[in-house]
Parts: structure tokens; sequence; C-alpha cells
């Protein structure tokens, strides 16, 4: 497909006798912005690890800006940006000095302030990494992640931990790199952030792929059905319907003002409790 | 093609993102207190003591008629020391923190090349080595009344020595930096061996004083010929009697150190790792 940034097939990767990545399927066109939700373990960072050429695979195919990522070279990297899961290194330099420093490392860097500005740390650009909060130092992780300006960027969990203010700033900021142009996969495993920032979710479960899809569609039309329940009879009722409104309207002919009536539909949480749960045995997560 | 101008925009050059990553290593290896303490003014504070304490009323070490002040007899040591330190010791200790935070892979995902990032660790040994001695020296010359050597002949050997010793101490460093289990370990695990090789290396002590076991140990590693060759520097002619061997043997101060820089780039070439040690 010729808007695909990121193809991987059949990726396959094991450590030991665990099956980290069995299998999986994945695909990123330009512009987009995928979410990878999966439970710990499911195998989201070696998949993450695999596609920015730090870990080899064992089988698969993959394909990172048309480049076999264990064979990217430098301006392969200059292309793309990373961001890992939680780092406390760099911890005596300022913001603004990391920001000018990984500058120079690209032919395409974005003006440094910019950038600073960008992730909302103007306040903090002479402030050293060591004194910034969790939020803010997830935000410098950003900030050199995308000072080169990468065509595609990776985020692994890069909100785990936060509280639910920073949370909506850091979504905020990531619904500003869509709008710059800026491919995106992210990893995660908050449903509500694979709803609020992707356009798709990838469901991933022990290392394989288990339902992808916009979030409002994911699980098929089957796992959206509404749900009607109401009070007849002294006990309660209940019908999954795709036509809520003809079924209460039909409820209210029959029954005038319905007791008990509540409409709902399953969150996408719901749904994505429902494929996890599918596939049972707890005993290899970790 | 939206890569059109990736391609004509060359990626910038090794030696100047080294020099980039020197000046940023500098900056910030003088704001870690631990550092600037433990391996840039240790040398100078050691020297201040040793010759304040031992020499006391005049006290110095005499060869038939020439005296040589306390303060003078401890100098090569204490060189060659804040060598082994700005090297070996910062950079085993910098390397495991680094790599145990993140900071090494966070630079592996970038396009800087690793040459780069060995470049700036060396530019900022030599930098700041270069400018622990200086200090080191001026710091004897004026509050200890060192004289220092008037001959190119001695500034010759003290620059080999100095750039021989700070090359092996920089690569045997790089290569030590594995062994720590974790960046909180790395002290605990370098200064030791650090410390266990100036004691045995005569830099407390006169050489010639020490246990011959003591000596056959310490002939063994770099710190001792770093120190006899230093002291070749610093001493009048006649120091050189109190040598083991009679003589300051800068053949095998050179042979000793090369020995070591060629082992220890093997060594570290083998074993880097960007990654920690249970991150796969």
């Amino acid at each position: 497909m010729p808007g695909a940034v990121l193809e991987v097939i059949g990726l396959r990767k094991r450590y030991g006798d665990k099956q980290a990545v069995d299998g999986l399927d994945l695909h990123v066109d330009l512009g987009e912005i995928v979410a990878v939700l999966g439970p710990n373990g499911a195998g989201k960072t070696t998949t993450v690890e695999i596609c920015t050429g730090f870990r080899h695979r064992d089988d698969g195919d993959v394909r990172v800006l048309g480049v076999d990522p264990q064979r990217g070279d430098r301006s392969w990297r200059s292309r793309i940006g990373v961001v890992l899961q939680t780092n406390n290194d760099l911890a005596e330099a300022s913001v603004g000095e990391l920001v000018r420093h990984f500058a120079r490392f690209y032919p395409h860097a974005r003006d440094p302030d910019e950038v600073v500005d960008a992730v909302g740390l103007r306040e903090k650009v002479g402030v050293r990494a060591r004194q910034l909060s969790g939020g803010q130092r997830r935000r410098l992780d950003v900030a050199l992640g995308i000072v080169g300006s990468p065509e595609l960027i990776f985020l692994d969990e890069p909100t785990t931990g936060f509280d639910p203010q920073a949370r909506r700033a850091f979504w905020d900021l990531i619904g500003s790199l869509r709008d710059d142009g800026t491919t995106v996969l992210l990893t995660t495993h908050y449903l509500e952030e694979a709803e609020h920032l992707a356009d798709r979710v990838v469901v991933v479960d022990r290392g394989t792929v288990v339902a992808q899809g916009a979030p409002q569609e994911l699980g098929g039309r089957g796992a959206r059905q509404a749900v009607v329940r109401w009070s007849e009879g002294g006990g309660v009722r209940e019908e999954r319907t795709d036509t809520p409104t003809a079924f209460v309207a039909q409820l209210g002919a029959r029954l005038g003002e319905v007791p008990g009536l509540e409409v709902r539909r399953p969150t996408l949480e719901d749904v994505y409790l429902a494929l996890v749960d599918a596939t049972p045995d707890d005993e290899e997560r970790s | 093609m939206a890569t059109a101008t990736q391609v004509t925009t060359p990626l910038p050059g090794t030696l100047r993102l080294g020099w980039e990553r020197t000046r940023f290593e500098l900056r910030t290896y003088f704001r870690e207190r631990d550092a600037v303490v433990f391996i840039f003014a240790y040398p100078v504070i050691m020297l201040a003591i040793f010759a304040t304490v031992f020499g006391q009323d005049g006290a110095s070490v005499d060869v038939g008629d020439v005296r040589i002040p306390f303060a003078q007899y401890f100098l090569p040591g204490m060189v060659a020391t804040g060598v082994m330190l700005s090297s070996f010791q910062n950079l085993a200790i910098s390397i495991a923190v680094e790599r145990d935070e993140g900071a090494l892979k966070r630079l592996r995902a970038t396009p800087l090349p690793p040459a780069s990032y060995f470049v700036g660790k060396v530019g900022q040994v030599l930098l700041s080595s270069l400018l622990q001695t200086t200090l080191l020296l001026a710091v004897a010359r004026v509050v200890f009344d060192v004289p220092l050597p008037a001959d190119a002949a001695r500034w010759a050997t003290f620059a080999w020595v100095f750039v021989l010793g700070t090359a092996t101490g920089s690569v045997c460093g790089v290569a030590y930096s594995s062994i720590p289990r974790s960046g909180r370990a790395a002290s605990a695990v370098v200064t030791p061996v650090v410390l266990v090789l100036q004691f045995i290396s005569g830099v407390f002590f006169q050489f010639d004083q020490l246990p011959a076991w003591m000596q056959q140990v310490a002939a063994l590693f770099p710190l001792k010929w770093m120190a006899q060759g230093m002291r070749s520097v610093f001493l009048p002619d006649a120091a050189e009697q109190l040598e083991v061997g009679g003589s300051w043997q800068l053949g095998m101060v050179a042979a000793v150190l090369l020995v070591w820089l060629v082992g220890g780039l093997v060594l570290g070439v083998r074993t880097f790792r960007w990654r920690r040690r249970d991150d796969g």
C-alpha cells in the first residue's frame, strides 16, 4: 500500500521460553495516529523496539519508512523519532540545552525554541531535567523525540503515571503533532487514551493482534449493539438491539412510561475487556 | 516524494558532532558535585593534605645530598592519580550510569554516530584532565613552592606519559563500565579498585619502601608505571636511584601502558552495550 509508513507482517520474537510476539501484523498509514493497546506483557514494547532497530526479530517482515530497521542507517534514524519508556537520564542539563543539543544531530531540525513552546515548557527552559515533574519530564522526552522533525514518531506508553490533568495536556500535544502531519504510533494500556487520540486502535494480546479498527467501531457491530433494560412483570428485562430508538418507542407505546428504562452502549472498555478476556491463561503475564 | 529534501541535506559530520558532544559532556561534568570533588579536585586536595602532614618542619626525602621536599615528592603520584581518575574512574562510572538511566539507549535512537559519542567522551576526558593537571601544578608551584622542570625533554616525557596514560585510562574505563550492574552500584564497584591501586602504586607512600610482593602486584597495573614516568619528569635526576630498578624504565612505562591500551580497547569493543543487561 503506497501510504504505508510502517508495515509489519508475521512478526515473531521469543525470549527464552516466552513467545513475546507471536505472528503480529501491523500497518500504519501516512498521517495516521495508531494506538497499540494491550495489557502488560502483551508484546507492545518488544514490537516498538523491533521497529526502532533496538532488537532483532526472530521471524517476519518489518518495513519502517521503507527500510528494514535492522539495517537502518543514520539517515533513516534522522527520519524517525523515538520516545522510550521511563527515563531519568540527562539530569544535569537544562531543557533548553537538551533540545538545542539534540537538534544538532539532525539535518532538518525544528527550531528548538518552537519545540520548547510546542511541548509547553517555555517557563522551564532554563530548568535542569532533574528538577522537572514527571509530566514535564515526559514532555521533554517528546521534545527530544520531535526536534528532528521526524516523519514517524514512536511513543511507548507516554503517559504512564500521569495525573488526569497532565494526561489531558499531553493529549493536546500529541494532537498538535497530527496537525503538523506527523505519523504517530503509540502504545498504551489506557483505554481513554487510545479512544481520545487514535484514528485506529490495534488491540494486542499475547503477542498477536486480536482486533483493530476506529475506536468507535472496535470489536465489530455485534460488540457495539445497544442494551435496553426495563422492568416488567416483577423482573428486569434486557434486549440487545441495533435500533434502540425504535425499540424504546415500541416499549413506550405498549407500557406508557417505561419503568426502570435504561439504554446503554458498551464502552470501549467493555469491548476491550471482552476481547482480552476471550483468551484465558494469565499465568505468563508480567 | 516527501523525502526528496532529506536526500539533499547532508547529515552533520561525525567530528563536528564529536565536538558538540565534548562541549555538552564538559558542561554537565562540572555540574556533577560528586565528579568535581572526587575526580577533579581530589588530587589537589590529597597533595595539599600529604604535603602539609608529611612536610611538617621541612621534612623531606633525601637522596645523598639532595633533599626532595615532600610536596615535590608526592606531586608526580598525584598527577598520575589525576589522570587515572579523570579517565578511568570518570568514564567507568559515568558510562555505567548513562547505560543504567537510559541515556545511551536514547542516543542510540538518534542519528548521532557512535563515534561522535566516544569522541565526546575522549574530548571531555582530555580537556578536564588537562585543566586538572594544570591546576595541580599551579597549586604545587605557588602554594608549596615545588620547582617545575625547565627543560623541554622533561616536558616531552610529561606529554607522552600524560596522553598515553589518558588514552589507556579511557579505554579501560569504557571496558570497566560494563561491570557495575546498576548506576547506583557504579561508584562502589569502581572506587575501591582505584583506591587500592593508589595505595600499592606508590601514590601515597614511597614506592621503594612498599613490600616487594606489593610492588610486584602494582607492576602489573598501569598506575605504577604512570607514576614512575611522572617521577622522571618532576623529581631531580638523583631520585632515579630510589627507583626499584635503579632507573626510570621509560621503555617499560610505554610498553605496559600500550599493552593495557590495546587490551582495554579489544575488551571494550567486544563488551560495549547501549542497553542495560536486564534489558535484553
